[in-house]
C-alpha cells in the first residue's frame, strides 16, 4: 500500500539530480519503521531519563554518591565495563553508567535502520522497482540516513529533555543526550559504508557490528587501564568519545566535535564508493562457486553449517579478539588502584589483588556469555529468515522432517554458542595466564568460568526456539528479551533492582566465576528450563503451517 | 480395494478447505490426479492454485476436506511421501553463497539421492552454467536450477506450480520434451499454469479452481465439448425460432452486405450443434463460417465469471473475503 502511493508520488521529484526521490523515499522509511524506531527511541531515551530519579531515591546525600563513586572507580573491572565515575552527582552517576551502553544502543539501531533502507533493499530486489522511478543515485542512502538522523536526534532530544525535566542541570542533561546520539549517527555512517562492500545486508550489519564491538572492547581496555579514561585505547574508541564528553562534569563540548568529524568522515566515504558501483552489486563481487556439492552439503546439517559458518567463524574470531584484549590486561587492572588512601582501603575491602583479579575475569566472562546470547538468537532466528525468505518450502518438500531441518539450525545455534564462549575463554585465560607467567594454573579457571556461561546462553537460545515455534511472527520480541536480560545484568545492580527482577535473568543464577562458589543445582535448573523451552518451541513447530 | 485405489489414484483431494484469518483461501476444493498422467492445473490469481499444492506438501495443515498424495496422509506422512515426491515452486530463491550444481546436489540428496548423469545432461539441456552463485542467477535460471534438480530426482511424483515464469521460448521447449519424458516414464506430474498452449499440449486432463473451489475438470476433449462455437451465416431468409432454441447465445442478424438475405453471429454449444445447423439450414444457407472453440474462451470464460455473474449468484457469502485477498 505505502509503495504503490511512494511509487505514485515520486513523478513530482524537487531538488538535485542525485538526490530526487529522497523525501518521498524518507516518507517512506518512516512509515515502514512507524513501529521499530519508535520503540527504540522510547525505550532508549526512557531509560536514560528515568536513571535519574533511581539514583536520587538510592543515593540521596551527597556522602553516598562519593562513596559509590570511589569505589566503582576504584574496581578496573567495574571501570571496563561502564567507564570511570566522572561527577558524583546525579547527574554524574546517570552518565557513568549509561553513555557508553546508551552509546552502543544508539549505534545498533542506526546501523539497523540505514542497512534495512540500503543493503536490504538492493539485497531483495526491491530498490531497482524504486529506482526505477525518479530516485537520483544518492537519494536511497540519503533518505537512509535521514531516518536515522530524525532518529538519533529524537533520542537526543528524549534524552536531554527528560533529564532536564527531572532535574538534572540542562547543559550536562543535552550534553548526554548529543553524546548518546552523536555515536547513533556516527554508526549510521559506517553502516552506509560497509552496505556499499557487501552484497547481503546480513554481512553489512555484521560488519559495522564488528566494528562496534572492537571499539567498546577497546574502550574497555582503555578504562581498565586508565582511572580517568585517558588511555590511547579509550581515545581511539567513539563509545570513549561519548563517554569523554563528561556530562554533568565539565560538559567537555569539544568532544561531540570528533563524532562529527567523523561522521563526517564516514559520510563522504560512503556517498563517494555509492556514486562508483551498481545498484544491487558490492565491492566484493560474488566468486563462482563449484558446480557440484561437497561430500559435506548433503543434509539439514551440512546445509545449516554451511549457511552459517561464516557468522561462526566471526563471532569466534571476535571473541578471540575480545578475550585475548581482557586478558592481557586482567593482571595489571587490579594493579592500578592505590592513588590515594580511600581507593587503598577499598582495595583491601574486596579482597586485594587476587579477588580483584577473579572479580575483573568473573565480570569479562559474564559479558562474553551475555553478548553470545546476541549470537544464538541470531543463530536460531536463521530459522524464520529462510522460511519468510521462501528457502525453507523446498527444502522441507524434499524427504526432510521438520524437526531435522530445525534442529540443523539449532545445532548450529547451540554448539556454536559454547564453542564462541570456549574461545573466548581460552584466549581470556591464555592472555591472563601469559601476562601472570602462570598458563597452566590459570587457564583452567578462566576456561571453565566461561563455559559455566552456557546454560544461561542456551535458556535464551530455547526462548528463541520457543517463540519460533509458538508465534513465528513474534519473533522480534525475542530480541526485546535478549535486550532486557542485557539491560538487568547491566543496570539492575546499580539500581539495586529487587531480587526477584535480577531473577529474571538467567546469568543472575550463575555463580561468579572464577573465584566463586559453584555449585550443579543452578546450572541444572537453567538446562532444564532450556531444554523446556526448545522442546515447546519445537512441538509447535511440528503443528504449524510454514510461511 | 484401498490398494487397488491408491496404485491407480496419485492425488485425491476432496472438500480440502483452508483459512488465513479471515480469508477462506480453499473452499471445498476437489482434486483427482490418476497415476501416469499429466494434470493441468488452472485457476485465476489467488483462486488457491499454491496453498492446495502446499496443502499437498504437508507444509499447511487442512482445515476440513481429505488429502492422500500416493496413497499417504501428506500432514502425517510428509517425509516419506517427500521421497517419491518432486516440487519446483513457482518463484524459485536460492541461497546468495551456494553455486546453482550445489543446490541442485542438495535437493537431490534431500530427496535421497539423484542421476548424476540425467543431472548434467539437464544442465547442459538447459544451458544452465553450475558455478554461479545464487544471487547472480537470473528469475528464469533460477527456475532452472529447481527443475533440473527436479527432473533428475528418482520419484514418482512432480508437483510443478507455474514452472515456467521467466524461461525463454527455447527453454519452454526443452522443458516440455523433459516433461513429456516424464511422462512416458510412467511418472505423474501436477502441473499449475497458466500459459495455455503449454497446458493444451501436455495435459492429458486439467481442473479449473476458482475462489478455493473445483469449477471444472475432465479431458481437454470432455472440456472443449462444453465451450461454444462461434458461427457466422447468411441466410436466404430471416431465421425462424432460432433465438429461442436452446445452446444458441448472443445472436445478432442484419442485412447482409449485398442487400439480399441475412446475416446472423451467434455462439452454439457445442452439444447443440446439430439442432443449431438444422434451423439455419431451414432458413437456406447462403455461406457459413463456424470457429471451433479454443481452450482460451473456455478458460477466460471461467476465469471471467469471477467478476461477472457467477460471483453475484453464487459467491455472495464469500465475495467480501476473496476480494479483500
Amino acid at each position: 500500500m505505502t509503495a504503490v502511493s511512494a511509487g505514485a508520488a515520486l513523478a513530482p521529484a524537487r531538488g538535485p539530480r542525485h538526490l530526487a526521490g529522497t523525501g518521498v523515499l524518507l516518507r517512506l522509511a518512516l512509515r515502514r519503521d512507524r513501529v521499530m524506531i519508535p520503540a527504540w527511541v522510547l525505550a532508549l531515551g526512557l531509560l536514560v531519563a528515568a536513571m535519574g530519579s533511581s539514583f536520587q531515591a538510592l543515593y540521596d546525600t551527597a556522602a553516598k554518591r562519593a562513596e559509590l563513586a570511589a569505589s566503582m572507580n576504584a574496581n578496573a573491572s567495574l571501570r571496563a565495563l561502564y567507564g570511570p565515575v566522572f561527577g558524583d552527582t546525579i547527574g554524574g552517576l546517570v552518565t557513568w553508567r549509561m553513555a557508553g551502553f546508551g552509546a552502543v544502543l544508539a549505534a545498533v539501531m542506526s546501523l539497523l535502520i540505514v542497512v534495512r533502507h540500503t543493503r536490504e533493499e538492493e539485497e531483495t530486489g526491491r530498490q531497482e522497482l524504486l529506482s526505477a522511478g525518479m530516485v537520483g543515485r544518492r537519494a536511497p542512502l540519503t533518505a537512509a540516513l535521514l531516518a536515522a538522523l530524525i532518529a538519533d536526534i529524537a533520542l537526543a532530544v528524549l534524552i536531554g529533555g527528560g533529564l532536564a525535566a527531572s532535574g538534572q542541570p540542562a547543559a550536562g542533561s543535552f550534553a548526554l543526550g548529543l553524546a548518546i546520539g552523536g555515536t547513533g549517527l556516527l554508526f549510521a555512517a559506517l553502516a552506509a559504508i560497509a552496505a556499499q562492500f557487501t552484497e547481503s545486508a546480513r554481512l553489512a550489519k555484521g560488519l559495522t557490528g564488528a566494528v562496534l564491538g572492537l571499539v567498546f572492547a577497546l574502550r574497555a581496555a582503555g578504562d581498565a587501564a586508565t582511572a580517568d579514561a585517558s588511555s590511547p585505547l579509550t581515545w581511539i574508541s567513539p563509545i570513549g568519545w561519548a563517554e569523554n564528553v563528561r556530562a554533568y562534569a565539565g560538559d567537555r563540548w569539544w568532544v561531540l566535535l570528533l563524532l562529527a568529524a567523523g561522521t563526517a568522515l564516514a559520510l563522504a566515504a560512503g556517498y563517494v564508493l555509492t556514486a562508483r558501483r551498481d545498484i544491487g552489486m558490492s565491492f566484493l563481487p560474488a566468486r563462482p562457486g563449484p558446480a557440484r556439492a561437497p561430500r559435506s552439503l548433503s543434509g539439514p546439517f551440512g546445509l545449516a553449517w554451511r549457511l552459517q559458518r561464516t557468522t561462526v567463524l566471526g563471532w569466534t574470531l571476535g571473541f578471540l579478539c575480545a578475550g585475548g584484549i581482557f586478558g592481557g590486561i586482567a593482571k595489571g587492572a587490579a594493579d592500578l588502584v592505590g592513588t590515594n588512601r580511600q581507593a587503598l582501603e577499598i582495595f583491601r575491602r574486596m579482597g586485594g589483588q587476587q579477588a580483584l583479579t577473579d572479580a575483573f575475569l568473573a565480570t569479562m566472562t559474564g559479558m562474553l556469555g551475555m553478548v553470545a546470547a546476541i549470537y544464538a538468537a541470531g543463530s536460531v532466528l536463521r530459522l524464520r529468515s529462510e522460511e519468510t525468505g521462501d528457502r525453507a518450502e523446498p527444502v522441507l518438500a524434499c524427504a526432510v522432517g521438520r524437526l531435522r531441518w530445525a534442529c540443523g539450525h539449532l545445532a548450529v545455534a547451540y554448539v556454536g554458542a559454547a564453542v564462541i564462549l570456549a574461545f573466548g575463554g581460552l584466549a581470556l585465560g591464555l592472555g591472563y595466564g601469559v601476562s601472570a607467567h602462570d598458563v597452566t594454573g590459570r587457564l583452567g579457571p578462566v576456561l571453565g568460568a566461561a563455559l559455566a556461561q552456557v546454560p544461561a546462553v542456551w535458556v535464551l537460545t530455547g526462548l528463541a526456539v520457543c517463540v519460533y515455534g509458538l508465534v513465528p511472527k513474534a519473533t522480534t520480541a525475542v530480541w526485546a528479551v535478549v535486550g532486557g536480560c542485557l539491560a538487568i545484568g547491566w543496570i539492575g545492580p546499580a539500581l539495586k533492582f529487587p531480587q526477584w527482577a535480577m531473577d529474571l535473568s538467567p546469568y543472575s543464577h550463575l555463580p561468579k566465576l572464577p573465584g566463586g562458589e559453584a555449585t550443579a543445582a543452578p546450572f541444572l535448573w537453567l538446562l532444564g528450563l532450556a531444554v523446556l523451552l526448545a522442546a515447546a518451541g519445537l512441538v509447535g513447530f511440528r503443528r504449524r503451517d510454514i510461511g | 480395494m484401498t490398494t487397488a485405489i491408491s496404485s491407480s489414484v496419485a492425488i485425491r483431494v476432496a472438500g480440502l478447505h483452508k483459512s488465513f484469518g479471515r480469508t477462506h483461501a480453499l473452499d471445498g476444493l476437489d482434486l483427482d490426479v490418476e497415476a501416469g498422467e499429466v494434470h493441468g492445473f488452472l485457476g485465476p490469481n489467488g483462486a488457491g492454485k499454491s496453498t492446495t499444492i502446499r496443502v499437498l506438501l504437508g507444509l499447511l495443515r487442512a482445515d476440513g476436506g481429505t488429502a492422500r498424495v500416493l496413497g499417504k496422509d501428506p500432514w502425517r506422512d510428509a517425509v516419506a511421501l517427500h521421497r517419491r515426491v518432486a516440487y519446483v515452486p513457482g518463484d524459485v530463491t536460492l541461497w546468495r553463497n551456494l553455486s546453482g550444481g550445489e543446490v541442485v546436489d542438495l535437493y537431490g540428496r534431500l530427496r535421497g539421492g539423484l542421476d548424476g548423469a540425467r543431472r548434467d545432461e539437464l544442465l547442459e539441456r538447459f544451458e544452465l552454467d553450475p558455478t554461479k552463485k545464487g544471487r547472480t542467477y537470473s528469475k528464469g535460471n533460477r527456475q532452472k536450477v529447481a527443475l533440473a534438480a527436479a527432473f533428475a530426482s528418482d520419484v514418482d511424483l512432480l508437483i510443478l506450480d507455474e514452472p515456467t515464469s521467466g524461461l525463454d521460448p527455447l527453454m519452454d521447449e526443452v522443458f516440455r520434451s523433459c516433461v513429456a519424458e516424464e511422462r512416458d516414464r510412467g511418472r505423474t506430474i501436477l502441473l499449475s499454469s497458466h500459459v495455455l498452449s503449454e497446458v493444451e499440449a501436455l495435459c492429458d486432463r486439467v481442473s479449473i479452481i476458482r475462489q478455493g473451489r473445483t469449477v471444472e475438470s475432465g479431458s481437454l476433449g470432455q472440456l472443449r465439448h462444453l465451450t461454444r462455437t462461434s458461427i457466422i451465416a447468411e441466410l436466404a431468409s430471416p431465421p425462424n425460432g432460432l433465438a429461442q432454441l436452446p445452446g444458441v447465445h448472443g445472436l445478432t442478424s442484419q442485412a447482409a452486405e449485398d442487400g439480399q438475405g441475412v446475416r446472423v453471429a451467434l455462439q452454439a454449444d457445442t452439444d447443440r450443434l446439430d439442432a443449431v445447423l438444422r434451423a439455419l439450414s431451414a432458413s437456406g444457407v447462403r455461406s457459413l463460417t463456424s470457429t471451433p472453440p479454443t481452450l482460451e474462451e473456455l478458460f477466460l470464460r471461467h476465469y471471467q465469471d469471477e467478476t461477472g455473474a457467477g460471483r453475484a449468484a453464487g459467491a455472495g457469502d464469500r465475495g467480501e473475503e476473496a476480494s479483500a485477498r
